[in-house]
């Protein structure tokens, strides 16, 4: 019994519910015979690996789908082991190198090449090539990204690589003047309430309009949520057509309740307590971003609209120290100190333009 | 000994099928120094090092796709020949390990090996075959420190029969010393004539029907990169031939490739934060009722409805840059004040900060530079 996520994921291009065009090119593609190195990029639960894994498909037929883990290990230059997973099939293997930190330049020198270097040897394979899915291709370190680029080119005719990243900004320029982009678009509203319908009708019940329209706007463009979310609703009570209310993560309301305690009030004892508070959404493993971004999105629903825009900016600002710095409470806090001192002073009508920095 | 014959048979087919499915942009790599678009000044200066048999160690620095690689290897294949191609020429990349380790062993033995006296080359024709060997280190801004320090001595004690040439995309990066030991080529991105020419020329050989439209936008998509434009076309003109019936490539295509954002979206954020539209193709009928500044919400809106598009922040920065400070009538100082907005938010993006915020940060802070 697998999750209707999986259960219902398409498997071939044709499947696929939106971005006809698109599956029209990936199928066109992957026909000719001159398939390139590829980037899918676009926000999670969007369908990107969806789509990897129908153009496999499409590209060696049903094998693709014969799947084992195998466990690497790689010796980094200091002697240290490193483990990696490697899902992988005859035709295809799949890594995310971010799982070895900043050891994955090691990775991507080692596995690509031993893969480059092997021809296919299964003479009734649809392609010459191999393929390399690398996920997470995003947060590669800039070392493994540099290692990819004469990889790419040298060793086209035994390899293909596809990519797949939440967004180009942190690859570097040669990978990306190497690859094909392809963006995968979130759903709109519409698309998530027609897939949902399937999924429904698949299952054997109708989606109500009402409680479609409510998943779709929460999910927010991620289809992965929605399709969880309802057959969390589905699981808690069969008959749909009742008022229901999505139930909302744990930590969501946790973090709107931090954010009310920082609207209410300002004073040392508060920026404690906020503190106490942090400590245990980050202790529980939620991503400090994620954190930083639900909280300032519930504060600037509160506040007086002059005083949004600042809120943002220090929570811009804070956010990349985060990600530069290393403890991440001293920036959350930081930022909750910031919010407060320009909350109280909004109040007290002081002028604020000299700390603007 | 039957056995292994259809096997040594077969593979030499298989390698001859390749050139088919190879990249453009290896199978138009200029064969000789003459064949590089552009870069007149560094290919006069090698010409004469192909008479002279003298060459000085080398230090190839410029933007990506400017045919840096393209010339270093185009130049050795002219003085070896094929056959002695593979003794006398060295290639280590990114994707090589190159720690200190490698420099003292690897290169170092190169560098010791003397070069043996030519042989006469298999094609009939006759190569200069200078008494040297080159080692080419490419991408040698990513060599470690201590690396480059290692090659210091090395370069000096075997100069007399091997020569360095490093690639590099910052010269700032290779350390004083190594830098002050070549001599400097700089690749300066290629000018819009002679990327359209040599564009032209591929899709003249490849049978790739192409207007002037598709070549301009090519053009403006990669901003002097070559390899770049290149690849666009190649795919561009993959997507055009496997539907069925064949279309022809379109610019809109290339945009689409290239990862720009539409100009439509770009728009639509610039109205938001109270950017007025003038260009006469931007005037649809959405932007037409009334440019007013909107409030946060409205911004925030908007900034989520793009980040769900999925286009990647730092284009979007780019693009609504180029709006701002092309525009005619945003005074100087609200341009600063942008352009600020614009460093700050491409450094925290480098960085790896989050985009959604950080897209948001740009056009809260737009919004107030244009509405003071």
């Amino acid at each position: 019994m697998s999750l209707w996520v999986d259960k219902h994921r398409p498997r071939v291009l044709d499947d696929l519910h939106y971005h006809a065009g698109l599956s029209a090119r990936l199928r066109a593609l992957a026909a000719s015979g001159d398939f390139p190195h590829m980037l899918f990029y676009g926000p999670s639960g969007a369908g990107k690996k969806t789509r990897i894994a129908c153009t496999l498909r499409e590209l060696f037929g049903k094998g693709v789908e014969k799947l084992k883990i195998d466990q690497r290990v790689f010796l980094t230059p200091s002697k240290r082991k490193l483990d990696v997973n490697i899902v992988q099939s005859n035709f295809h293997i799949e890594i995310t190198p971010s799982e070895a930190g900043n050891y994955d330049r090691v990775v991507i020198q080692e596995l690509l090449k031993e893969i480059a270097q092997t021809q296919q040897v299964d003479l009734s394979a649809k392609q010459r090539f191999k393929v390399v899915i690398i996920n997470e291709a995003d947060s590669l370190t800039r070392d493994a990204q540099a290692a990819l680029r004469r990889t790419m080119e040298k060793y086209m005719s035994n390899m293909r690589i596809i990519l797949c990243a939440n967004s180009t900004s942190r690859l570097i320029a040669p990978i990306k003047s190497r690859c094909l982009l392809v963006r995968v678009a979130a759903p709109d509203e519409t698309k998530t309430i027609e897939v949902l319908r399937y999924v429904g009708k698949k299952e054997g019940f109708d989606v109500p309009d009402k409680i479609a329209h409510e998943i779709a706007e929460d999910s927010n463009g991620n289809l992965r949520k929605a399709i969880l979310v309802l057959e969390a609703l589905k699981m808690q009570s069969t008959d749909l057509d009742k008022p229901l209310t999505i139930a909302k993560p744990d930590w969501e309301t946790y973090c709107h309740k931090v954010a009310d305690m920082i609207v209410q009030e300002q004073s040392p004892q508060r920026v404690m307590d906020v503190r106490a508070k942090l400590y245990e959404l980050l202790s529980h493993c939620i991503p400090p971003t994620v954190v930083l971004k639900t909280i300032a999105d519930r504060v600037v629903d509160q506040v007086d609209e002059s005083l949004k825009a600042d809120i943002m900016h220090w929570a811009a600002i804070y956010e990349t120290r985060m990600r530069v710095g290393n403890k991440k409470i001293f920036h959350l806090e930081a930022w909750v100190v910031k919010v407060m001192s320009l909350y109280k002073h909004f109040f007290y009508d002081i002028d604020m333009s000299g700390f603007d920095d | 000994m039957s056995f292994f014959q259809p096997q040594t048979r077969s593979a030499p087919q298989k390698q001859a099928a390749d050139p088919q499915h190879q990249p453009w942009v290896e199978k138009y790599r200029p064969k000789t120094i003459d064949d590089v678009s552009a870069q007149e000044h560094t290919v006069a200066v090698l010409r004469k090092t192909l008479t002279s048999s003298n060459l000085p160690h080398m230090l190839f620095y410029g933007p990506p796709g400017t045919g840096k690689t393209s010339t270093i290897l185009a130049l050795s294949r002219q003085l070896f020949g094929p056959d002695n191609f593979r003794s006398r020429v060295l290639e280590l990349n990114a994707s090589d390990e190159r720690g200190i380790a490698i420099v003292r062993d690897k290169i170092k033995n190169f560098a010791r090996q003397t070069p043996r006296a030519q042989a006469v080359s298999s094609d009939g024709k006759t190569y200069p075959c200078p008494p040297y060997k080159i080692i080419i280190l490419d991408e040698a801004d990513s060599m470690t420190q201590d690396a480059q320090a290692a090659l210091r001595r090395i370069m000096e004690t075997y100069a007399r029969i091997t020569r360095f040439c490093l690639v590099c995309n910052y010269v700032t990066r290779i350390i004083d010393p190594l830098a002050s030991r070549c001599s400097k080529f700089r690749f300066k991105p290629l000018d819009s004539m002679s990327t359209s020419t040599r564009l032209a020329e591929i899709a003249s050989k490849e049978n790739v029907p192409v207007t002037d439209a598709v070549i301009s936008a090519l053009i403006d998509t990669s901003h002097g990169d070559l390899r770049r434009s290149i690849t666009y076309l190649q795919s561009a003109s993959r997507l055009s031939m496997s539907t069925d019936p064949p279309t022809d490539i379109i610019p809109s295509d290339i945009e689409e490739i290239a990862g720009v954002v539409q100009s439509s979206v770009i728009n639509n954020l610039a109205t938001t934060l109270g950017v007025e539209l003038v260009s006469s193709d931007a005037m649809d009928v959405d932007s037409s009722n009334g440019v007013k500044a909107k409030g946060f919400d409205a911004i925030r809106k908007t900034v989520k409805g793009i980040i769900r598009q999925g286009y990647s922040a730092s284009q979007i920065i780019s693009q609504l840059h180029d709006l701002i400070i092309e525009h005619p009538t945003l005074s100087g100082r609200q341009k600063a004040k942008c352009a600020l907005a614009f460093a700050e938010a491409d450094k925290a993006l480098c960085d790896g900060a989050d985009e959604e915020l950080w897209i948001l940060e740009v056009a809260l802070r737009v919004h107030k530079a244009l509405s003071t």
